[in-house]
């Protein structure tokens, strides 16, 4: 096992892979070593070994250095072997995982087959002794520090250079972390600084003109960071959200009529995200601008239920109207459930059940609240009293 | 006596001073500002210049993703408060909390029939990654989690219910007090409960459990079976998958 050398397992230029095989124990003569269980590759100037289970471990010797092979037949328990009689190793080869060694020979044991074909390929390379006629340079040593070209080819080749990409994307996710962490030591700064300015205009209580607290709310915004002093975020909203009212009122004009008026603001959400496809709108932004359409003067309006729902309707929707046709709805059929409802009128769920629960509210309909569900009645007790 | 500080006059001098001081102070909160503008744009720069190395791993590693959510949160900025703020704009995170928000919103629609508006973590996160085809980037739960927690604001009810290790995520406006959690959590192990475990378990009287388990049932979040041998049980839809993992149903004869 002497003559063996450690090598990365690429192969050079003008050397090619002939054949390999998986599951080959290396044993030192008669003695077993601790290679045990690895992938056997020919080529057309080496015989390479390398660990199944730690890739880095790999070793090779030259073809040059067999004498010759002999097969040795498998028996019970012991699997089938070649037998690589070895010249002594020469005295300019490559450190190797041993010293010295008292045998002059070598097995390879295919304890997975394999080695029919193997050996026959082994006699052939053998024979045929194209390393003389493809001369390749000594092995390159690999420094790891030039990212720049590893020529490899072969299967050994492609798995060496999916191992340097892993070890690339690590030291990239390592740097990304680093580089994230002076990141957030800079926007920290930002913060204190925003608090520090939140202070002086508490202590100032309100000496503060309006044009510079729309410009901190916005610098404020910029770094997403809540507002110190109104413990809200962004109130009244900036400038970005006015602008963004504007827009919705005329996005959402159309889908508004379609859908009766009113919409939920998930919906809302959906829509003009789903509309946008980039430079999306946060949930925030939609709330914010939405609570200013009243006051600029838009033809929407949010409104939000008792039960925390928020929606979008028509300046001209009324609500109130349409719980006068949602009673005579329920009328006509007796009772309604908010599914029921729903699917009548052609309504989502969610906001039929706000339009019963408002009728309720006004004293049009009663309930019914049983484990088959909500189910309501017009008000007889208002109606025939 | 001199009498100081009375007087048109002195009223006037005082009105001055103060008028000094407020201008004062306008001044500094003006040069404050002025230099928050500044390193605001200086900011904005070492963003970018991360994001032209790193955004790509924002986008493609979750982990890389929770990392940054956690150092912001820890600096008390939130990346997510608009898609105009800096981070969203340079970074891309935005977007992509963003749009999950959609698809989360799509998915608790199409299954609310089924589950009353409760469904586990997990396959919100089936569901999601279903729908975003072969090609779109992993989606760890942790974004869903954080997507989910902007929702909220929306008044849409979604909200995120601890349960046994794990979250149920609800999506409907219905009202889900500390009694409703506790049951969902007693029910999460094997998929249903009955009276007699929460009576049990949470030592309840007959009463409140009932109560508790007709609300569910009202509310569409719990089925119940009554011919189950022992007494009704009360099976919770959202569980449902987690239970029956990947079993195929039998084929027809």
């Amino acid at each position: 096992m002497d003559r063996f050398s450690w090598t990365t397992g690429l192969l050079e230029l003008g050397e090619t892979l002939v054949v390999q095989q998986r599951g080959v124990r290396l044993s030192d003569g008669e003695e077993k070593v601790k290679f045990g269980s690895g992938v056997l590759l020919l080529s057309t100037h080496r015989l390479i070994w390398r660990d199944q289970k730690n890739h880095e471990c790999c070793i090779a010797v030259p073809l040059s250095q067999i004498v010759f092979i002999e097969e040795q037949a498998a028996g019970i328990g012991k699997s089938a072997k070649i037998v690589v009689h070895l010249h002594p190793a020469s005295s300019n080869k490559e450190p190797g995982p041993f010293q010295s060694s008292k045998y002059s020979y070598i097995k390879l044991s295919f304890k997975e087959h394999g080695q029919i074909e193997f050996y026959r390929r082994l006699s052939e390379e053998i024979t045929q002794r194209r390393w003389e006629s493809m001369p390749t340079g000594q092995a390159m040593q690999v420094k790891d520090s030039q990212a720049g070209r590893i020529r490899a080819v072969g299967i050994v080749g492609i798995e060496r250079k999916l191992e340097e990409k892993r070890k690339e994307t690590d030291k990239n996710i390592s740097e990304a972390f680093e580089d994230l962490s002076k990141l957030m030591e800079k926007a920290k700064e930002m913060v204190e600084l925003s608090k520090s300015i939140a202070n002086k205009i508490k202590e100032k209580q309100g000496d503060i003109t309006e044009d510079e607290t729309i410009r901190f709310k916005s610098y404020l915004l910029s770094m997403g960071i809540a507002n110190p002093v109104t413990r809200e975020t962004y109130g009244s909203g900036t400038e970005y959200h006015m602008q963004l009212a504007k827009q919705l009122a005329g996005i959402l004009q159309t889908p508004l009529e379609e859908r009766g008026g009113i919409m939920s603001l998930t919906e809302v959400y959906c829509l003009v995200n789903r509309a946008r496809g980039l430079e999306l709108l946060s949930p925030e932004d939609l709330v914010n601008a939405c609570k200013m359409l009243e006051s600029l003067k838009l033809p929407l309006r949010l409104r939000i239920f008792d039960s925390g729902v928020m929606v979008i309707e028509l300046q001209s929707h009324n609500e109130e109207e349409m719980v006068a046709a949602a009673l005579e709805t329920v009328s006509e059929k007796g009772s309604l459930t908010a599914d029921e409802f729903a699917k009548l009128v052609g309504m989502s769920v969610l906001l039929a059940k706000e339009r019963l629960l408002l009728a309720e509210k006004m004293g049009h309909l009663c309930r019914d609240d049983s484990v088959e569900g909500l189910r309501f009645y017009p008000n007889l007790f208002l109606t025939q009293s | 006596m001199h009498r100081r500080g009375v007087g048109a006059g002195a009223i006037a001098r005082r009105k001055l001073t103060e008028a000094k001081y407020k201008e004062r102070g306008t001044v500094l909160a003006e040069d404050q500002l002025a230099q928050m503008s500044k390193q605001l744009q200086t900011f904005r720069s070492h963003l970018e210049a991360f994001a032209s190395k790193h955004k790509q791993e924002i986008r493609k590693s979750p982990e890389f993703r929770l990392q940054f959510q956690d150092m912001c949160a820890t600096i008390g900025v939130d990346p997510l408060a608009s898609g105009k703020g800096f981070w969203a704009e340079m970074l891309g995170v935005g977007d992509f909390y963003y749009e999950l928000g959609v698809q989360i919103i799509e998915v608790c629609l199409a299954l609310k029939h089924r589950n009353g508006g409760l469904i586990t973590l997990q396959e919100l996160q089936q569901q999601v990654l279903k729908g975003r085809g072969k090609f779109a980037q992993d989606v760890s739960q942790d974004d869903l989690l954080r997507a989910i927690k902007k929702l909220k604001v929306l008044g849409n009810g979604f909200g995120i219910i601890p349960v046994g290790g794990t979250f149920l995520v609800q999506s409907v406006p219905a009202e889900l007090n500390m009694d409703h959690t506790v049951v969902l959590q007693l029910a999460e192990k094997k998929g249903f409960v009955t009276v007699s475990e929460i009576q049990a378990s949470l030592k309840w009287e007959t009463e409140r459990a009932k109560q508790v388990l007709d609300h569910l049932l009202r509310e569409g979040m719990a089925w119940l079976d009554a011919q189950a041998p022992a007494e009704p049980q009360f099976w919770l839809p959202a569980l449902f998958s987690e239970l029956h993992g990947h079993e195929e149903p039998p084929a027809a004869p």
